[in-house]
């Protein structure tokens, strides 16, 4: 048995070296599952906990062509948690059980949604930077070895893309407009730039599953190498914006051809990870409360399609 | 200052008329915003996945329709406001919607209720208005009436699983058909407005309207095993700017940037 286990893990690995796509029928080594399963529904509940913070400014969008673009936005990211939460089903997990280890507190979610939406301008942010900072993360996924995954990645990538442009646009108007809504520009962005930072996870070394990750292709880049792409990739956004991006270490390194900035407040994102970011609490009770209050519609549902069933069973 | 950007002619009539048909078209594109708002606000707090994904597409499908209507109702005043002029700048008295979309969510089925008794007017309405000698208002008509032949299916389907699924649902949604169905008549009921542009040609005449939306009411209910109220005394004013207190609040929200910030572009 020991040999023959062996031998299909072997063979496995090939695969994905092969870049192969693995599919749900395939065999599979039960770490890489349980993995997958991680991941995927993490990402999943942090688009279903990120239509928070956004949904916080629909009803007061200053016009209505934003109010539409937002709503639309956000129901984008209600699709997005549809396929991902698909795309782990494939795996064996149920969404009712992963959207219960949620709401348990188990399951973790993008720690940037622990984060409160304070003025319009933050919308803008949030699709520049952390919609910038998905797709960062994202773009590579599309290639990543589990196929319903990539797929559902492809999906999502072409959305974000148009999130991402929707919220320069937005912050492109206020830079463009009144001096208060310049400076409500520079305030979001002074709050939302290390919290985007932190998005990219910890530092190499401290994050222990990178290395099995990379090899099987479930992750593609590490995380000191993505933010590194994300600084470089945004500091001359700013530039164009005319906004200044909080970091006083923050300079051009010619040598490595890229930027060198500050260290990410680490105390703070273990504390957020943790449970204590400023709306973690509010954020998971907001998503209680939607599935305690909708139990009964849930309820209904099922015994009216049973009496349905039984009514054409009957005829 | 202001060009038309519309290519259908604006209609040839006289003004008076022309002034009932910007109120009318500004009550529609009201009725549209108000609606879509409050659905809007279950945006992220639905009771399933896919009905937050079903509302939030019923809300930009009505927010679509409003801004048609306000684009429209801004180019027949003719005095260079926009939609966000008409649509963040207005008090709630000069607001001329029903009382019906303006009540807020409640549970899901207060939400149902309201959006059925709604749409069964709406998707009548809009086959009516289709045909209206206004080529613009039946324009929007012909696109409009699309989507909310797809919203009435959403919220008969609704109608049918709570009031034929369990108790507790059926206890809900029977509590929401009386706390909803008095606000029902107002959206059949004319206003002088209303009367001046069904005797000019323009709009048709509400009777036959209501007599589809009862008709389907009656056929959803039933299938749902509901009974249809008999005898409601129907509340009326919204169409004239006599609101329920529940509007003020939703314009507070809804227009406070553009209180905070006048003038300024987003």
């Amino acid at each position: 048995m020991e040999t023959l286990e062996l031998t299909q893990e072997e063979q496995f690995q090939a695969r994905i070296d092969e870049d192969i796509r693995i599919e749900p029928k395939d065999w599979m080594p039960e770490a890489y599952r349980k993995t997958l399963i991680r991941q995927i529904s993490q990402h999943a509940h942090s688009e279903l906990v990120g239509m928070l913070p956004e949904g916080n400014w629909i009803t007061r969008a200053p016009s209505l062509k934003r109010k539409s673009i937002l709503l639309a936005k956000v129901q984008d990211e209600a699709g997005h948690g549809l396929y991902l939460y698909s795309a782990a089903e494939t795996l064996g997990a149920s969404r009712d059980q992963m959207l219960a280890d949620l709401h348990s507190g188990k399951a973790k979610y993008s720690s940037i949604f622990n984060y409160p939406t304070l003025s319009w301008a933050d919308m803008g942010t949030i699709g520049w930077l952390v919609d910038g900072a998905a797709i960062l993360n994202q773009v590579p996924l599309c290639r990543t070895s589990y196929g319903p995954y990539a797929r559902a990645m492809v999906r999502v990538c072409k959305e974000e893309s148009f999130h991402q442009r929707q919220g320069f646009e937005i912050m492109q108007t206020l830079c463009e407009g009144a001096p208060e809504q310049k400076a409500m520009a520079q305030e979001a962005l002074n709050r939302w730039w290390w919290p985007t930072l932190m998005m990219f996870g910890p530092k190499d070394a401290d994050s222990p599953n990178t290395e099995q990750s990379m090899k099987w292709r479930i992750k593609r880049f590490t995380n000191d190498e993505l933010r590194q792409k994300f600084v470089d990739m945004m500091v001359p956004q700013a530039e164009f914006l005319g906004l200044t991006v909080p970091d006083d270490k923050l300079q051009w390194n010619e040598a490595k051809q890229g930027y060198d900035f500050g260290d990410v407040d680490w105390a703070e994102f273990w504390d957020v990870v943790k449970g204590n970011g400023p709306c973690s609490r509010e954020r998971l009770q907001a998503r209680t409360d939607a599935w305690e209050q909708g139990a009964w519609v849930r309820e209904a549902a099922l015994a009216h399609a049973a009496k349905r069933k039984q009514r054409a069973e009957a005829a | 200052m202001y060009a038309s950007t519309q290519s259908i002619a604006l209609p040839d009539v006289a003004p008076e008329v022309r002034q009932h048909l910007f109120e009318y078209v500004l009550q529609l594109a009201d009725t549209s915003l108000i609606l879509a708002h409050r659905l809007s606000e279950w945006c992220g707090h639905g009771p399933i996945l896919e009905q937050d994904l079903a509302m939030a597409n019923i809300s930009l499908d009505l927010l679509g329709e409003a801004r048609s209507y306000y684009q429209y109702a801004a180019e027949l005043e003719g005095r260079g406001r926009t939609e966000d002029d008409l649509a963040y700048l207005r008090s709630a008295v000069e607001y001329r919607n029903p009382l019906l979309v303006e009540q807020p969510n409640g549970d899901f089925a207060q939400t149902i209720v309201r959006q059925f008794l709604y749409d069964c007017f709406h998707y009548h309405l809009l086959l009516q208005l289709q045909a209206s000698p206004d080529r613009h208002l039946a324009g929007i008509a012909e696109k409009s009436v699309k989507e909310a032949a797809y919203h009435i299916k959403w919220s008969a389907e609704w109608i049918i699983r709570l009031g034929d699924g369990t108790d507790e649902s059926r206890r809900r949604v029977e509590a929401a058909i009386a706390s909803l169905w008095r606000y029902s008549g107002e959206l059949t009921t004319p206003t002088p407005t209303e009367q001046a542009l069904q005797a000019a040609g323009f709009l048709p005449d509400y009777a036959a309207i209501q007599q589809q939306a009862d008709t389907q009411v009656a056929r959803v209910f039933e299938e749902a095993t509901l009974t249809v109220p008999q005898g409601v005394f129907m509340q009326k004013g919204g169409k004239t700017g006599r609101h329920s207190e529940h509007l003020g609040y939703l314009l507070t929200e809804l227009q406070y940037m553009q209180r905070a910030y006048p003038g300024m572009k987003w």
